[in-house]
Order: C-alpha cells, then structure tokens, then sequence
C-alpha cells in the first residue's frame, strides 16, 4: 500500500484547527494531529501554507469572530470566547489589526443582524400576532367572540 | 455541442484505501474496475453515487513516466495531500444525519455542518486529503 504522503499530516492538523478552533486548541495539539515535534510542525506548516499554525488558528477564530457580528446580536466578549479566545482585550487588538475596525465598528458597520436574519414565516405569523389579551382589554366584552375566533395555534404550528 | 457530464476525477495515493473509503465509509457503489497490463497495469477504477447512474468518480493514481515526469508527479503527490487538487461536492437530504453516520465510521471533518444562505453544509476529506463537501439545498 502507498503510505500516505507527509503533507496529509500538516493538512489533518490544518483541518483540526478549522473544525475546532471554538476549544482551547494549541499549536502542541495540532502537532500531535500531524504526528510531528511542534517546531517541527510550526516549520512545515508554514512551509505548506504560508504562515504559522498559531496565526491560522487565530486569524480563523477572527474570522469566525467577524460572521458572528454580522449575523448575530450577541456581545463582543461572548463571541470572543465563542471563537476559542480567553483574553477580551488581547482579541479586541487582533481583531483590529486583522480587519482595521474594532468589533463594534466592524458590526455597526453591516446591516443589522435581525434584518439578515432568515426568520420562516410561520414563526413570524405567529409572533407578530396582536396580544388577544390586549384586545379584551381595551374593547371590553364586545371583543370576547373576535378573542375566541383567533384562539387557535394554526399560526404557531411549524 | 456537449450533451452531458459523466466523469469526473480525483487523484488518489492509493487506490485501495481511496476505494475502500468511497464505498464503505461514504457508502458509494464501484461502478469499474478495470487494471490493462498493456497499458503498464493502469487501473481504471470508478465509483458513483447510488441511483445516479450517468455520474461517475474515477479514482485516479497519479501516475509517472511515460504520463509524469516523477518531478511532475511529486508535485501533483504534494499538491493532493495539501488539499489543493480540487474536490467533489455532493448533495444529501439530511446534512445532520448524514454528518453523524459518517463521523461515527471515522471520515474526518474539517468543516461540521453549517447554515449558509443557501442551505446547510458540512466539509470533510478523503484519506488522500482531497476536499469533499455535501449541502442540503434549501
């Protein structure tokens, strides 16, 4: 059988990196994926992919860093730990230098989430009902029949 | 005019392994397998996809003289096994399931299963580190 070639190693621990980079992942683990000394695999990486282990796992964290600002209304220190990173203001000076804003410039700087946000219709027509209670308040008894009429979960069922 | 695609090819170090994956671990069917002596044992190895019978994947080992130069050959070995000899993209009705079935025989994932705006999508390789992906279309 032809082994495998070395290179499938540095990229094993590329991938490692891509599919876990939201755990506590360090260079030392990624060598262990591609079976080699960690100097060693900084050298071969960067060799293979143009840039040290450590900056791609921390330039793919910012990355991901970057969709969750864009697509969600979550706080900057909750994406940071999200992505794998530990230190707010370590990742607040990468995150500049990488994409040259800071995270709350860089979302302020897209469209809101809420309006990218592919809500299905269903869970819309539902939400966005009027409260009946409401209504039986400020009309009174005369709007019990119209409370009841509009009493079914049909809106609410997907 | 061109009618239709049938073929298409990936490079594999080892034709064993590649279709041992293809089949047992992907779940693909062997559509040929054919070796030529004449030829210097060239081995036309293809699979498909179950039910998609006019689509086939040639599982192809790189070759070398007279085909390659062996430097030409080394560079194709090298590019393949840093993943940047392309890829295939497959479709599947259940990203999820499917993401799980396959994760539990030992493929190994680079990308678990994401919402796009088109669907979601889920990306792993083969042992020769090529890129496959699969999406459920929305």
């Amino acid at each position: 059988m032809t082994p495998v070639p070395p290179a499938r190693h540095v990229l094993r621990a590329k991938d490692l990196a891509d599919a876990r980079y939201r755990e506590p992942l360090d260079v030392p683990t990624l060598a262990r994926a591609a079976h080699l000394s960690p100097a060693h695999f900084s050298r071969e990486f960067r060799r293979k992919f143009g840039e040290t282990p450590h900056r791609y796992l921390l330039m793919r964290r910012l990355e991901r860093a970057a969709a969750l600002l864009r697509n969600t209304d979550r706080s900057v220190a909750d994406i940071c730990l999200t992505v794998g990173l530990s230190s707010v203001g370590s990742f607040t000076t990468s995150f500049g230098r990488a994409f040259g804003l800071s995270p709350t410039a860089y979302r302020a700087a897209h469209p809101p989430a809420a309006k990218r946000a592919r809500v299905p219709t269903c869970v819309l027509l539902a939400q966005a009902r009027p409260q009946t209670a409401v209504l039986e308040k400020t009309t009174g008894a005369g709007a019990a029949s119209v409370a009841d009429g509009t009493d079914d979960t049909g809106g609410r069922r997907c | 005019m061109l009618k239709s695609l049938t073929t298409v090819q990936v490079w594999v170090h080892d034709q064993d392994e590649a279709l041992a994956f293809y089949t047992e671990k992907l779940g693909l069917e062997l559509r040929d397998d054919v070796t030529v002596p004449e030829m210097g044992n060239f081995r036309w190895l293809t699979v498909g996809v179950p039910g998609q019978e006019d689509v086939a994947i040639t599982l192809m080992a790189i070759p070398g003289p007279p085909v390659f130069d062996e430097d030409t050959r080394r560079k194709i070995t090298d590019l393949m096994a840093t993943g940047a000899s392309g890829g295939l993209f497959f479709a599947t009705d259940d990203v999820q399931g499917t993401y799980e079935e396959l994760r539990k025989r030992g493929v190994e994932f680079q990308q678990e299963p994401t919402e796009q705006p088109y669907g979601v999508d889920a990306g792993f390789r083969d042992p020769s580190g090529n890129s496959m992906r699969m999406a459920q279309l929305t």
